[in-house]
């Protein structure tokens, strides 16, 4: 299986703090693959090095083979990467069908047309509608998204990203913070997800973990430790080991 | 895919720009104050060219959220322009020569639109303020193009569409104002009700994630900053015009003070408040020039600090309660009721920590 996303020696310096060093990542095009450790291992620096919000200090982002590394956020997202937050980051003053519309539009390359109205075409409707039922937000539709509950706020976080209609699709803790019943729902929108789309999977819950990831990678400290099958890596007595919180020698 | 969903959502898109009945109201009254005002056409004109004004400024403020000082700057040169073009009779019929300026300023705009891409909203209040001086200044200084602090006289005005000359009450000049200030109107509304303007909000409401969902930030602050610096250069154009006269007053900071002024009492982010605030702005001001001729600035500073007081926020929504009614008596036509104020929940937090 050929890698879509690749990373070579990545590094990332915030002065003296060294939040990524040397990862070298390979995601394999289609897999479920998931990215653990501990609260500040620096998994979420990665995913803001692999969408452009942050400039590695050294190394290479490859997508299909090509150097992505010096290429401007919005631009990786029409090459097809998208992702989520893990603290919300919505249009307070949009509704979901507004927000919806806007990525959707942008994505058919509406977004600099000022001379149309919004949703003329045929198409775009369809897929906001597609995405509407999908992410059950029909009865919050008109609302705007400051007033929605925090499920529907989560809900629309990752019907944005899903929006773009990424070839890989990055997911920074899609279920924190929300509750046991909610959780569900947005597990099997992600898992209802087609087979070609790539998935990197940020996730504190080793349920979730387990039951979707097809491959591990674990961080520590800003480098990659382990990586593996779910299997390989349920084993590993290190990755026990740090997730008990015990000092190990690596 | 449900069926009544699709035409919900395909219902309510499409009305999004649908024409409110107090819209037509509103527009149909503007008609009627040629017939019935006649004699108040000369403040009427200077409403007009105030609300265009807003109106640009109501682009970058209230629909990308770019704050500026300086927005003399564009209003000023495309004033210059447009008396420029007269004066030498270069472009001498008033509507080319008021595109003419539009565009002068558009391309003004769009040079120093850079400028203000970077920073917080401090810095581009400076950064726009500078702009508004240095012009004011080089305007100054080449006085044998501008007649430097006297103003640039000599102008005479040929007819409108070689039809309809300029006359002393002012009639002409405010039917023409109206017809721009409308047609301008009009292209706005078309702009924000575009899938342009629809991102314009985004980046304005989430910088962060406008990108995350493939908007370029930047390409398109570029653009409505330069679109605005057009609208405000025929806004400008339009005071030669009408006044057949042009001074270094057109940069000054106090023009670029009242337009804000104007458009934060009017309400910012729904296209009417520039003109709205406009009309409040100089009725109010006229009202107390008359009583206190000499005091009047007082008023207009208190009026100043109470709108700060009460915070801008409030202030520029104190309509939403009154939209709101209308939301719900009309049909879903009504479709910008929203407070000002994003919820904790969804504004734009520090980039996520590593």
């Amino acid at each position: 299986m050929a890698a879509v996303l690749e990373t070579v020696g990545l590094v990332k310096r915030f002065g003296g703090i060294t939040a990524a060093s040397d990862v070298s990542l390979q995601v394999e095009k289609g897999a479920r693959h998931a990215l653990i450790g501990p609260n500040g291992a620096g998994k979420t620096t990665v995913i803001n090095l692999l969408t452009g919000m942050l400039r590695p200090t050294a190394g290479h982002i490859l997508l299909d083979g090509k150097d992505i590394t010096g290429v401007e956020p919005h631009e990786r997202v029409h090459l097809g990467i998208a992702r989520t937050f893990q603290i919300n980051q919505l249009f307070a003053d949009l509704n979901p069908i507004e927000a919806i519309s806007l990525v959707v539009s942008e994505r058919m390359g509406a977004g600099r047309q000022w001379w149309r109205l919004v949703g003329k075409k045929r198409e775009i409707i369809d897929d906001i509608v597609g995405l509407i039922e999908q992410f059950h937000l029909a009865d919050v539709m008109y609302d705007r998204t400051a007033i929605l509950p925090y499920g529907k706020q989560r809900l629309l976080e990752i019907a944005l990203a899903i929006a773009c209609r990424p070839r890989v699709l990055l997911l920074d803790e899609p279920a924190a913070g929300v509750p046991e019943a909610e959780r569900h729902e947005i597990l099997a929108t992600i898992e209802a997800l087609p087979k070609d789309v790539t998935v990197l999977l940020i996730e504190h819950d080793m349920d979730i973990v387990f039951s979707f990831a097809d491959r591990i990678s674990v961080m520590v400290n800003g480098g990659l430790f382990v990586e593996g099958k779910p299997e390989e890596v349920a084993r590993d007595p290190r990755v026990k080991a740090v997730y008990l919180g015990e000092a190990v020698d690596v | 895919m449900s069926q009544p969903l699709t035409e919900d959502i395909g219902g309510y898109v499409a009305g999004r720009a649908r024409w409110h009945p107090l819209e037509i109201a509103f527009w149909i009254a503007a008609l009627a104050s040629i017939f019935l005002l006649p004699n108040k056409h000369l403040i009427l004109t200077e409403i007009a060219v105030l609300a265009l004004f807003a109106l640009s400024l109501d682009l970058i403020l209230g629909y990308s959220g770019i704050i500026s000082l300086g927005h003399a700057a564009f209003f000023g040169f495309g004033g210059y322009v447009a008396g420029l073009l007269a004066k030498h009779e270069i472009v001498t019929e008033p509507v080319l020569a008021l595109l003419v300026s539009g565009f002068a300023a558009l391309v003004l705009g769009f040079v120093t639109s850079f400028l203000v891409l970077r920073g917080s909203d401090l810095t581009r209040l400076m950064v726009t303020l500078g702009v508004a001086l240095v012009l004011r200044e080089i305007a100054n200084q080449i006085d044998w193009l501008t007649g430097g602090a006297d103003g640039l006289q000599g102008i005479v005005m040929a007819p409108v569409l070689g039809l309809f000359p300029f006359d002393i009450a002012g009639h002409v000049a405010y039917v023409y104002c109206l017809i721009v200030l409308f047609a301008m109107f009009l292209l706005a509304r078309r702009i924000v009700n575009s899938p342009f303007g629809l991102s314009l909000r985004s980046v304005k409401g989430n910088p962060l994630r406008a990108s995350a969902v493939g908007i370029s930030v930047n390409g398109r602050l570029v653009a409505i900053y330069t679109v605005a610096a057009g609208y405000a250069g025929i806004a400008g154009a339009l005071l030669t015009q009408t006044t057949q006269f042009v001074s270094l007053d057109v940069f000054s900071l106090e023009r670029s003070a009242d337009v804000l002024l104007a458009l934060v009492i009017g309400g910012t982010g729904y296209l009417y408040g520039g003109i709205v605030g406009s009309i409040l702005f100089k009725l109010m001001q006229d009202y107390i020039a008359n009583l206190t001729p000499q005091y009047w600035q007082f008023w207009i500073g208190l009026v100043l600090v109470i709108i700060v007081l009460v915070g801008r926020e409030r202030m520029a929504n104190w309509s939403a309660p009154l939209r709101a009614l209308l939301a719900r008596l009309g049909p879903r036509a009504a479709h910008g009721v929203r407070t000002a104020r994003p919820s904790p929940a969804a504004r734009p937090s520090a980039a996520d920590g590593p």
